[in-house]
């Protein structure tokens, strides 16, 4: 299923990219230049052959993690993928836990409460995020917690007066703390605070809606008044019958959101300037570079497959009555 | 005898958008220990309703607005929290702790379907330890184990499919599974919310014997909800009849059988099938259920009624005892209130 899943995506980027106006070796050269440096330049990103030819030479190198080279600065499009994606994966792993743990812990609260002040201020917040678009809502951020109280940094993800930590996996908070490195936590964790709030609160609206939904469905539920009925406390009846039962569902929903998440990445950390694959694929699209977009938008598709599976697995693992 | 329960003037009332709907309107019963009560009447007649009530667990948004539930307490109950102290206890007067320490341990109650009503995420083990573990924290894992498994054994079940999940069983075994942890802890009252009504005939029948078995093994008291007069034939002592929140008719089930007082119970019979009786002409009751968010004025079954008189329309009839000691709410029967 995830391969011709990610084959007709492939097929869809490669032919959106070249229907879009513009044209990569007109937008690479910034003055007029020759018919004849262009041809070469056409050549050499061998953007002269016809379009099918593109296509398969295109796609054979992708089983090999080839995603060509850069129509801009001809250097392959892995690398820059490599280089990046770390920061986007730090920032969408603490956006994602940021909102299922407040989505969960709100949701909890909603649905314990049902028909109260607080539900109704709950569902008003999910409302709210759900609906405010990332970039207005990063902006408010920055100019509140930055520019007017300065508390916290805004832009790139770390301070240049401090060295990065060693490289392991590209995500300094994780690097920092394999290499004990406090100051470099403390830095990057202070760099991630605003974007993560920002992504965060805005997939959190989706999880707590569910949550709340879900835990008063099974808070009807006959085994949960059964249980009620047997004397057990109002702990064990809320997390192992009820929030455990409407787990489940949340968790098909993280992996649904992981995609909408990274759409989200990709303008949080243009807000930001957060020098991600979202920053990386504004640029390529700004120049038109083809297999920058491709082997981004590719990449995109991958680990959301990738997530899905995963989340498959866990299910299996979490719900007895499935087993693979 | 002594009496286990007794319920005095008890009134449910649901809110609603369309306004308040009377569940239960102003019961009063008494139970005999060691006796099986039955309490039938068609869907909506509130029996349900006043057999959760009897463990303060009326189904949102529900809400016992007036009445005493007294239960008699034959030795103290201790819980982490406090004791309740033996003798009668209005269930009404207890705090969330006490209840929960009542529940399970002196009331069990068994409900209607038995695919839903265990936690599909854990084992069936687990869920006897949790009851165990709520009831005693001291007990030992395995001890509690080692009485799980007796429960299960004795009601038919491999102790080893202790370790199984609820979906790894059948439907009868479910129930089965349910019956066991409603029993696990002894309790003196044991309320049956139409424990058969999702099984088929044959496993109904099995499971009801058990039940009577189970009865006399453990000295139980039983009220058991059902709208099948035909389960209640075999095994109550008493029938209670409901109609709108109401007890209509309560007599010995012999006795109802045989003569039903109430106009009421006489067309419920009429429209039961009788084995023995291949050439009985069944009939039905016309007309629909009343409306509880708008009673109507006098007796409420009376525009469904063959003998409705005058006074049906104006009064509403009480409880009152016929020189057979049956209980009746019927103005044939005298009784002005």
């Amino acid at each position: 299923m995830t391969i011709p899943m990610i084959m007709l995506l492939l097929t869809f980027v490669f032919v959106i990219v070249r229907i879009l106006p513009g044209d990569p070796a007109l937008l690479h050269f910034e003055r007029n230049v020759s018919p004849e440096t262009l041809a070469e330049f056409r050549e050499a990103l061998g953007l002269d052959v016809p379009l099918l030819n593109q296509y398969f030479n295109y796609l054979g190198g992708i089983p090999f993690g080839d995603f060509g080279l850069s129509m801009q600065d001809f250097t392959p499009v892995s690398e820059h993928i490599q280089i990046r994606f770390p920061a986007t994966l730090e920032l969408t792993i603490y956006s994602m836990l940021y909102a299922v743990l407040l989505g969960l812990a709100l949701g909890v609260k909603s649905a314990k409460n049902y028909d109260s002040v607080q539900d109704h201020g709950i569902r008003m917040f999910s409302i709210v995020t759900y609906a405010i678009p990332v970039f207005f809502l990063g902006m408010i951020l920055q100019s509140i917690f930055s520019i007017y109280l300065g508390w916290l940094p805004t832009g790139t993800r770390f301070d240049p007066h401090y060295s990065t930590p060693a490289t392991i996996t590209g995500m300094y908070t994780i690097d920092s703390i394999l290499t004990g490195n406090l100051t470099a936590l403390i830095v990057s964790a202070r760099y991630l605070i605003l974007p993560t709030i920002t992504l965060g609160t805005i997939l959190c609206g989706i999880f707590i809606r569910l949550t709340r939904t879900n835990m008063l469905e099974t808070l009807r539920q006959d085994f949960v008044v059964a249980a009620e009925a047997r004397g057990l406390s109002a702990n064990k009846i809320e997390y192992t019958y009820a929030l455990r039962n409407a787990f489940l569902p949340i968790l098909t929903m993280i992996g649904l959101q992981f995609a909408a998440l990274l759409a989200g990445a990709v303008l949080t950390e243009t807000t930001f300037s957060w020098p991600g694959l979202g920053t990386y694929l504004v640029q390529r699209i700004a120049h038109r570079d083809y297999t920058a977009l491709q082997g981004v938008v590719v990449f995109f598709g991958i680990l959301v497959a990738m997530v899905t599976l995963i989340l498959d697995i866990l299910y299996a693992y979490l719900d007895p009555r499935i087993r693979l | 005898m002594t009496d286990l329960l007794r319920i005095e003037d008890l009134a449910v009332e649901y809110k609603t958008r369309r306004g308040t709907a009377r569940g239960v309107d102003n019961v009063s019963l008494n139970l005999e220990e060691n006796k099986t009560l039955g309490l039938a009447g068609e869907s909506g007649c509130g029996k349900s309703t006043l057999g959760r009530s009897i463990m303060r667990l009326v189904p949102y948004p529900g809400k016992i607005v007036n009445g005493k539930i007294d239960l008699l307490l034959h030795e103290d109950i201790v819980f982490p929290k406090g004791v309740i102290e033996k003798g009668f206890v209005n269930i009404m007067d207890l705090n969330e702790e006490e209840l929960r320490a009542l529940r399970g341990k002196e009331i069990a109650y068994i409900f209607q379907d038995p695919m839903t009503s265990l936690n599909p995420m854990i084992t069936v083990e687990t869920h006897f330890q949790e009851i165990m573990k709520a009831h005693d924290p001291d007990i030992k894992k395995e001890e509690a184990l080692d009485r799980a498994q007796e429960i299960l054994d004795g009601l038919g079940i491999s102790p080893e499919r202790i370790t199984d999940y609820p979906h790894q069983f059948s439907g009868g075994m479910r129930q089965r599974v349910m019956i066991g942890l409603g029993l696990a802890l002894r309790p003196k009252l044991l309320i049956a919310d139409e424990p058969t009504t999702s099984l088929d005939v044959i496993v109904e029948a099995q499971i009801l014997e058990e039940m009577a078995e189970l009865k006399e093994l453990f000295n139980l008291t039983m009220i058991l909800i059902t709208h099948n007069l035909g389960v209640l034939a075999q095994t109550a002592d008493d029938i209670a009849i409901m109609y709108s929140g109401r007890i209509m008719e309560l007599s010995p089930t012999e006795a109802l059988f045989e003569d039903p007082l109430h106009p009421y119970t006489q067309a419920l019979l009429e429209s039961v099938p009788d084995v023995s009786k291949p050439d009985k002409k069944l009939s039905w009751i016309p007309g629909a259920p009343p409306d509880l968010v708008d009673p109507i004025p006098g007796c409420m079954y009376n525009p469904r009624c063959k003998h409705t008189m005058d006074i049906c329309k104006t009064t509403q009839p009480g409880l009152i005892m016929n020189d057979e000691e049956r209980l009746v709410a019927c103005h044939l029967f005298g009784g002005e209130k």
